[in-house]
């Protein structure tokens, strides 16, 4: 059982507190959202890939614990530039690395939840472009 | 009656429960507040348990053998058991189930399905719980029956003016928590009852969170339909009960088909067995049914007015502790109508974190989540909140140490000035 000290380490605080892209996309041209039905966590991935199929730009929004909100934060950050090829290949190991401390399975759905509406939202265009 | 410490359980019965014990944090006992989840078990029930399957177990009612006979017996005494707890009538209105999810299921499913008309209203709450929601809505979506909902009062009761306007010919169940999972609120179903009644309507009561902690009375509630389950109340999982009125279980067909169930079957047809087989299709419950009983003793000997009172007197005391946290919210009523559980929230911090910190620092188990209430948490403008339920065995130490934790967490997760630095 990892203590809370680890669980809650100052880089992931950081992210919380001071998150990176955390809002809404003017320019989006893919989005998804989802949440945990456990516990409620909500995250929304709005995204905008370019003619190369690169990230241009991705903000996220949402509320839920620490853990779902961070890892969105991180998930972002490390991704940000990067193709859809490269999307895909970054793993649920993968992100729970990116994360850092062991988590329970209970906890790793939080922390999943924001890899999960990346990798949809990657395949997820708006539909209707907003005015 | 002011509440006195003298009203407080002796604590020397937390030793008739081994897993109270459990170090889960090195030298901190575990404080166990998720008794509104499922609750643990004395001695007495696990060895109610062992005694069954090492001495007296066959299945029932079907061998002429000695174990057979045993445990027929046994089983048929924890159904009269369960009779005497809640004053039925007949131990015939008894039926056995997996638990209350499973009993509301049964009455939704058999008496639901079979008198249920387009434009017929089942009348619940916005505070109910998934299990006493979502089969009434498969019942409904089947029918074409309508579903209503009672509001909430500003401090999380229940709206009685609405519920006697939302009333009416058209009102055929009201489907009814007599305690909220979530708000803690204590219903007022003695003055329910008999309003459904004069429109025509039955009650069904969710007692999963009553009968374990208050006295109950079907006779005098004149209730039609009362479901809980085993494992909220010391006793194992598995097993739950669903009272009914034997005139209305006289009336409805079976619900799950097999063995046990009939009197007669032929390849193209079967005569249904009377009560309570009738409903009981395949092996029941057998051990878990006989330590439920066991649990119901045990209950028996302290009381249910005097484990009540208890948590009355940890419930004012938690209350009163939690309204000076600053920036706590406490959902649902002033002690005076709330049975032993406290569910709150912080606008800042997730619930995940309370129950996180609490678990791995303090030892103390909590519930964080909806609680099977999403309609509710919804209403109330959350998506979760962190919830500490009591029983017998607590006392007001743990809600010191609950506290303690709760005042580290906020200390953890307040605004810092942190800031991310870049990969």
């Amino acid at each position: 059982m990892p203590s809370d000290e680890e669980l809650y380490q100052d880089h992931i605080l950081d992210h919380y507190e001071d998150p990176f892209h955390r809002g809404t996309l003017s320019t989006a041209t893919h989005a998804h959202e989802d949440k945990n039905p456990l516990c409620g966590d909500v995250v929304r991935i709005e995204l905008e890939l370019n003619h190369d199929g690169k990230i241009a730009d991705a903000f996220f929004s949402g509320e839920g614990c620490v853990i779902s909100q961070a890892s969105a934060s991180m998930l972002l950050e490390k991704l940000q530039g990067k193709t859809v090829d490269e999307v895909k290949e970054f793993s649920a190991a993968d992100m729970l690395e990116l994360y850092g401390p062991r988590l329970t399975p209970n906890r790793q759905k939080c922390c999943l939840l924001s890899w999960k509406v990346l990798q949809s939202a990657v395949h997820s265009p708006i539909e209707e472009k907003r005015i | 009656m002011p509440l006195a410490s003298s009203q407080l359980l002796p604590e020397s019965l937390r030793e008739d429960f081994p897993i109270l014990n459990t170090d889960v944090l090195d030298g901190h006992p575990l404080v166990f507040l998720d008794n509104a989840a499922s609750t643990q078990r004395p001695r007495q029930v696990i060895d109610a348990i062992s005694r069954v399957y090492e001495h007296d177990y066959a299945n029932v009612h079907r061998g002429i053998h000695t174990l057979s006979e045993r445990s027929t017996e046994q089983y048929e005494q924890a159904r009269d058991r369960v009779r005497q707890l809640i004053n039925a009538r007949e131990s015939r209105e008894i039926i056995f189930t997996q638990g209350t999810t499973a009993s509301i299921n049964l009455v939704a499913r058999s008496w639901g399905e079979t008198n249920l008309k387009p434009g017929d209203e089942i009348l619940t709450t916005v505070m109910e719980h998934h299990s006493n929601l979502v089969p009434w809505q498969q019942v409904a979506a089947k029918t074409g029956a309508v579903l209503r909902h009672v509001p909430l009062t500003p401090d999380g009761r229940l709206d009685l003016d609405v519920y006697k306007n939302l009333l009416s010919a058209r009102t055929k169940i009201v489907a009814v928590a007599s305690v909220s999972n979530t708000l803690g609120t204590i219903n007022p179903i003695a003055e329910m009852i008999p309003a459904a009644h004069a429109v025509g309507a039955l009650v069904l009561v969710d007692a999963a969170q009553s009968v374990p902690h208050l006295p109950t009375d079907v006779t005098a509630l004149d209730v039609d339909f009362l479901a809980f389950s085993g494992h909220k109340m010391l006793g194992p999982t598995g097993v739950g009960v669903l009272y009914g009125k034997e005139s209305l279980l006289d009336a409805m067909p079976p619900f799950l088909g097999g063995g046990s169930m009939i009197n007669e079957v032929r390849l193209d047809g079967f005569t249904p067995a009377e009560l309570p087989a009738k409903f009981e299709a395949g092996t029941p419950p057998i051990a878990p049914a006989i330590a439920m009983s066991a649990a119901i003793e045990y209950l028996e000997n302290i009381g249910l007015d005097a484990i009540h009172r208890h948590e009355q007197v940890l419930t004012q005391y938690a209350y009163d502790r939690l309204s000076q946290v600053e920036g706590l919210r406490i959902l649902g009523p002033k002690p005076e109508f709330r049975a032993g559980l406290i569910s709150f929230a912080f606008e800042k911090i997730h619930a995940h974190e309370f129950a996180q910190v609490l678990n791995d620092r303090f030892g103390v188990a909590v519930r964080a989540g909806h609680h099977c209430t999403q309609p509710l948490h919804k209403l109330l403008g959350l998506s979760a909140s962190t919830r500490a339920s009591f029983y017998l065995y607590n006392g007001r130490e743990e809600i010191d140490r609950l506290l303690e934790g709760i005042a580290a967490v906020q200390a953890m997760f307040a605004p810092k000035g942190r800031r991310r630095r870049s990969q």
